[in-house]
């Protein structure tokens, strides 16, 4: 029988905001001037209860992005098929604007790290990640996006940088990318390469989503936190608009 | 090496700060793994914090760190989902504290709470359907949020001191052990202690057990003008909790 294809991702162009606990209320309360939300997928990956209603309600006044943390597409023993099963559960609820997750693994054979870990651009990675994507494509429905991780550790031996890895990516599997600017910008400070080079060498027309956050300065580098003010980025931001002209966080 | 060899290196290294297999990723990874050992830990750390507030409340802070660092060195996470994460910690209390059984107890309730604040959805049964059942083929449906653990001390009382902000009583341990359910009514987390008859009661019902055969084997063991009368009660106590959400009607 022939297989059905993924779902394209519909067009859109808008702002969104990342939604956490303290914005409920007022999500809930009155209208927001936002063009979409996005929720981390995990969070109401639950069997029921007042987070599952809150992201009805949610959904019910704006479009939600479902961005996850855990699918582990660079996970070497696959991927968790009750996992996959959960998600599609909540995609099929929520009827999702994009659904995404990282370039990156979390989980090894029954082991759960909740980090993002890096991934060796090497050819096996590469191999790997696209028949994840693959598979976790056909069980969502769904062309998934994947973002661009924030590392700390560049691997002896890799076999392309990670924007020929992400153009790889994308033409192999189909998917489309979530460009994090932030990531782009810790990853070039720490592991010394051009952040304008990343950004003239991914994939534009596969970017349907940017991300924008800050980041803390560690001992010997750049961290992810999550939980400083947006730097301006200047160049990297207008660059990665100009990539996409899409939708933008 | 291949990329499995990596990622059991990474754990290894993420769990049990395994020198050989960090030194595998190269003298220039030594900064990075840092980081990333730091993350794990942080996010662990961070997530019992949050799950079990009143017990560290109960036995202090660095009491409770402490009792956290030994948990992650004993069970690493396996679960996709970091609300799973609390699940053992009771367990790594409960051998923590062999003396101060109300600990573990204390963070069984806490878990159980939150275990059921995402737990499956089901509407309570309406009262007014109560009318029209024939109890005599009565066999009841709980709410599959519903959990029951065996309660030797006064730990409910303790929870609830502490959640109100309050002083908490002194650890009392119960005259006869008897347990705790808890459930979630609406979009509302709820326990209550009871009794060993209620208990076993519980227990045989949601196990499938008919409410007439529950009654027979209340008047069994308490005679039948106490059995009927503890069964009634505890039928109206279900009810008026919201714990039933169902009752199926058996073909005799």
């Amino acid at each position: 029988m022939p297989k059905p294809m993924a779902l394209p991702i519909t067009p859109f162009a808008g702002f969104g905001l990342g939604l956490r606990k303290p914005h409920y209320v007022e999500f809930l309360e009155r209208r927001v001037a936002v063009d979409f939300v996005e929720v981390i997928s995990e969070n109401f990956m639950v069997d029921g209860g007042k987070p599952r209603q809150i992201l009805r309600d949610v959904r019910a006044s704006y479009p939600v992005a479902l961005h996850g943390v855990s699918m582990s597409v660079g996970s070497a023993d696959g991927l968790d098929g009750a996992y996959l099963a959960r998600l599609r559960a909540l995609v099929d609820e929520i009827e999702p604007l994009f659904v995404s997750d990282h370039l990156s693994w979390t989980r090894i054979e029954g082991f759960s790290s909740h980090d993002l870990l890096p991934l060796p651009y090497t050819d096996e990675a590469l191999a790997l990640v696209c028949a994840n994507i693959g598979r976790a494509q056909d069980a969502l429905g769904r062309t998934m996006l994947i973002e661009n991780p924030s590392t700390y550790i560049a691997f002896e031996g890799a076999d392309m940088t990670e924007w020929q890895f992400l153009d790889a990516m994308c033409a192999r599997s189909g998917c489309g990318l979530l460009l994090d600017v932030n990531n782009v910008f810790v990853s070039a400070t720490n592991h010394g390469f051009d952040p304008i080079a990343y950004l003239n060498g991914v994939p534009h027309e596969r970017v349907r989503q940017i991300h924008l956050a800050g980041h803390s300065r560690g001992q010997d580098m750049l961290i992810d936190t999550h939980d400083q003010p947006v730097p301006t980025y200047g160049t990297c931001t207008r660059m990665s608009c100009r990539c996409s002209g899409r939708s933008r966080r | 090496m291949s990329l499995l060899a990596l990622q059991r290196d990474m754990r290894a290294w993420l769990v049990a700060a395994d020198a050989d297999a960090a030194s595998r990723y190269g003298s220039a990874a030594a900064a990075g793994l840092l980081v990333y050992q730091n993350t794990y830990r942080a996010q662990l750390v961070a997530c019992l914090e949050e799950s079990f507030v009143q017990t560290r409340a109960w036995v202090g802070g660095e009491a409770f760190h402490h009792a956290v660092v030994a948990h992650i060195e004993r069970v690493p996470p396996t679960s996709w989902t970091l609300d799973a994460y609390p699940r053992d910690f009771p367990a790594t209390l409960a051998v923590l504290y062999p003396d101060d059984p109300e600990v573990a107890e204390l963070a069984w309730i806490e878990y159980a709470l939150g275990e059921a604040f995402v737990g499956p959805d089901s509407a309570t049964l309406d009262v007014g359907a109560l009318a029209y059942i024939d109890w005599d083929t009565a066999k009841l449906q709980f709410t599959p949020t519903l959990r029951l653990r065996a309660l030797t001390t006064n730990a409910p009382a303790i929870w609830s001191a502490l959640f109100a902000e309050e002083a908490p009583p002194a650890v009392q341990v119960l005259p006869k052990p008897g347990a705790i359910l808890v459930w979630r009514r609406d979009q509302v987390s709820l326990f209550r202690a009871i009794d060993c008859t209620e208990r076993d009661a519980l227990l045989r019902a949601t196990a499938g057990v008919a409410f007439p055969d529950l009654c027979a084997e209340l008047v069994e063991v308490h005679g039948e003008h106490t059995g009927i009368t503890r069964a009634g009660t505890m039928l109206g106590q279900w009810l008026a909790d919201g714990l039933i959400v169902g009752v199926t009607i058996l073909q005799r």
